[in-house]
């Protein structure tokens, strides 16, 4: 995974609340065996509107999602967040997240940046005509115009993401441990040990 | 000395917890991963590129169930229908590869025992009280109703469980969803589970794993509690628990991975062990009063858009602040309903009962007894029973709960995920309306432009007979 320091550009004035993943990437585009190449189904019901923001010429390029809260409800398809990567999206703003989303964006680098109804209303004027700045390390949003908002984010998932880490590496180096409970577990719960083995 | 009295989440948890980090972060075991066609193809991938194998894939199971079509899987001849869809084909075919080459129980589109994920888990014995299960698939929580701490994860997720069968996770809150009294004659566990989550909203139980206590849920069956625990991610909890106990035992004894002999009677020790204590607090707290429960039906596009049967459709003027109410007003018009107007006289057009939810014997019993003896109304112009797995499909047709759907005019169908999110050929025509036994009334979740009413399979019945939205206690 590449380091995520900042995430710097203009945004989609979007603000629905509850967008399900569904909204996202619906199931028919699902049926790919790769993660590239979601971006044209992204939205694609919205989409079917003319008016709507993600085809609207003066926010080509956007990086950022400005929305309204529980962005990412439903289905856990990681294929939501391989969607608005491939449409060139590196970070979401909005009051609250699901949890199984915000773990999808996290391990794909994108930032979920959650706050307060009151500053994304704020965000959606300003990125009608100007650009947002995150930047992870101060863990701070801010805009051409003074406004500078403080986010939280998880220490290990910054950790993760300032270092561009790979996870399954990572926790990897924790083999040892993980052979202990193994070994544990054989012992204490053995029913648990066998699995699939048990039955012919 | 006495120990402080914790909640069942938290016995699990800490029964799990491999190491903690500095931050918080705990590494996690994961006791059973079950994998399916569609979120597992990248991850098998990512192993391959890096040279991994699966850990232990004794503790994985394998089996396809959103692609695959619902109609019959094997010819006159006995030769297997290849599926149309060369994209459903491709990715069906990279699971039948990619199961054996990593050593993987499979059970193959044409074995007795495929069927759903969430179906198939507990049916084996696979699913078990007080283990970590995890599943490509938001409705794992289901496996709570065997008293399992289960959620759904993301590909890379997946792929992590796979490398490494644990997974870096921060502790949950907890929440209790308390529900007092009985439930009238009549209302099911789907119609209590939609009447939570209509209570708590989409997000009530977001960072939160709910516990569902009280007699309602003791005096429930397997089933019933499954149903349950499947839509706690509808309302915004990734893991829904109910404690296990004689009925969970019960109901897993003999099963085939379930443990045998010594083992089975060290594990009945172990999670009678599994409740929460007398005075544990949990950070959040809800209580239903289950006799206000009525069967239950959506009126909207999120699932926590409910009313009783007998109620009408709000008024977008009726929430409390201009974000829901753009939501509500956009609801309506893509559902095409008009405010005050009555929900059982919604006409509709479709019916599909099925899904993780509701497609366990129970579920179709319910349906047939409604169903028996009756005819579709001419308004139903498709109507699809799809049983949860094989097993459940040879159980019905043992019980000729088949010849009751058949002879009522519906279709009696292959075991999958079906019209629940339409990613087979079983779709909702574009502004036409379904009354469906599924878990999700998204724009477009059953086809672009179909319009989903969530309900109790018994209720799905009683929509097939009237053609339009029904309290299923007038059908005498």
């Amino acid at each position: 995974m590449d380091k995520v320091t900042t995430v710097e550009g203009r945004a989609y004035p979007f603000g629905m609340k509850n967008v399900d993943t569904d909204i996202i990437i619906p199931a028919h585009f699902l049926k790919t065996v790769t993660r590239e190449g979601l971006g044209k189904g992204a939205f694609e019901a919205l989409r079917k509107d003319p008016e709507n923001v993600f085809d609207n010429p003066a926010h080509a390029g956007s990086t950022i999602i400005i929305a309204g809260d529980n962005f990412g409800c439903g289905s856990s398809r990681e294929h939501a967040a391989w969607a608005l990567l491939d449409m060139g999206v590196k970070a979401v703003i909005a009051p609250s997240f699901s949890d199984i989303f915000s773990g999808n964006a996290f391990k794909n680098g994108i930032l979920t940046v959650a706050l307060p109804q009151e500053a994304i209303d704020r965000l959606m004027e300003v990125a009608e005509t100007d650009p947002i700045m995150i930047d992870l390390e101060t863990q701070t949003v801010t805009t051409p115009f003074q406004d500078r908002w403080t986010f939280e984010i998880d220490p290990f998932r910054k950790f993760c993401l300032s270092e561009g880490l790979d996870e399954v590496g990572l926790t990897l180096q924790s083999n040892a441990a993980i052979e202990g409970y193994e070994a544990r577990q054989r012992t204490e719960q053995p029913w648990l040990a066998s699995g699939t083995g048990l039955a012919a | 000395m006495a120990s402080k009295p914790t909640t069942l989440y938290e016995k699990i948890w800490d029964a799990h917890v491999i190491e903690q980090r500095d931050d918080g972060t705990c590494l996690i075991f994961i006791d059973r991963h079950l994998v399916h066609e569609v979120t597992s193809p990248q991850a098998f991938e990512a192993l391959r590129m890096a040279g991994r194998t699966v850990r232990r894939p004794e503790l994985t199971l394998a089996v396809p169930d959103h692609n695959l079509p619902t109609t019959a899987r094997i010819d006159a001849r006995g030769n297997r229908v290849p599926i149309a869809d060369p994209e459903s084909r491709n990715q069906l075919e990279a699971l039948e590869r990619n199961a054996p080459e990593f050593g993987v129980k499979y059970f193959g589109a044409t074995a007795a025992q495929q069927g759903i994920v969430h179906v198939v888990g507990p049916e084996q014995g696979f699913s078990l009280p007080g283990t970590t299960i995890v599943c490509g698939d938001s409705h794992t929580a289901c496996h709570g109703g065997v008293g399992a701490l289960a959620f759904g994860i993301g590909t890379s997720e997946v792929e992590h469980v796979l490398a490494t069968q644990t997974l870096q996770l921060r502790k949950s809150k907890t929440m209790e969803v308390r529900v007092e009294g009985e439930l009238g004659p009549g209302v099911t566990s789907k119609d209590l589970i939609m009447h939570i989550i209509g209570t708590i909203g989409t997000a009530g139980g977001t960072g939160h794993v709910i516990e569902y206590r009280g007699r309602v849920f003791e005096e429930m069956s397997v089933e019933g509690r499954l149903t349950v625990c499947n839509m706690s991610i509808e309302g915004g909890a990734r893991a829904g628990l109910i404690a296990p106990d004689e009925t969970t035992f019960a109901y897993l004894k003999g099963r085939p991975y379930a443990p045998k002999g010594g083992d089975w009677d060290k594990a009945v020790a172990y999670w009678k062990t599994l409740h929460t204590d007398e005075g544990a607090a949990f950070d959040k707290s809800v209580v239903i009063n289950a006799a206000e429960v009525e069967p239950t039906v959506t009126w909207g596009t999120s699932p926590e858009d409910t009313v009783a049967i007998g109620g009408v459709v709000p008024s977008p003027d009726s929430f409390p602040d201009a974000s829901k109410q753009r939501a509500a007003q956009a609801s309506l018009d893509y559902m095409g309903l008009t405010p005050g107007q009555r929900m059982d006289e919604v006409e509709v057009q479709n019916i599909f009962i099925g899904s993780c939810t509701n497609s366990r014997i129970e579920d179709l019993r319910a349906a047939a007894e409604v169903l028996k003896g009756r005819k579709k109304h001419p308004n139903i112009k498709w109507g699809i029973i799809v049983p949860g797995s094989g097993l459940v499909k040879m159980q019905a047709e043992e019980e000729g709960l088949d010849k009751i759907f058949i002879e009522a005019g519906l279709e009696w169908r292959e075991p999958g995920c079906s019209a629940c999110l339409g990613m087979n050929p079983d779709k909702v025509p574009s502004g036409e309306r379904s009354a469906s036994t599924s878990n999700r009334n998204f724009v477009g979740r059953q086809g672009p432009g179909a319009r989903t009413h969530l309900v109790s399979p018994a209720m799905a019945a009683a929509a097939a007979v009237t053609g339009k939205l029904t309290d299923v206690r007038t059908l005498s």
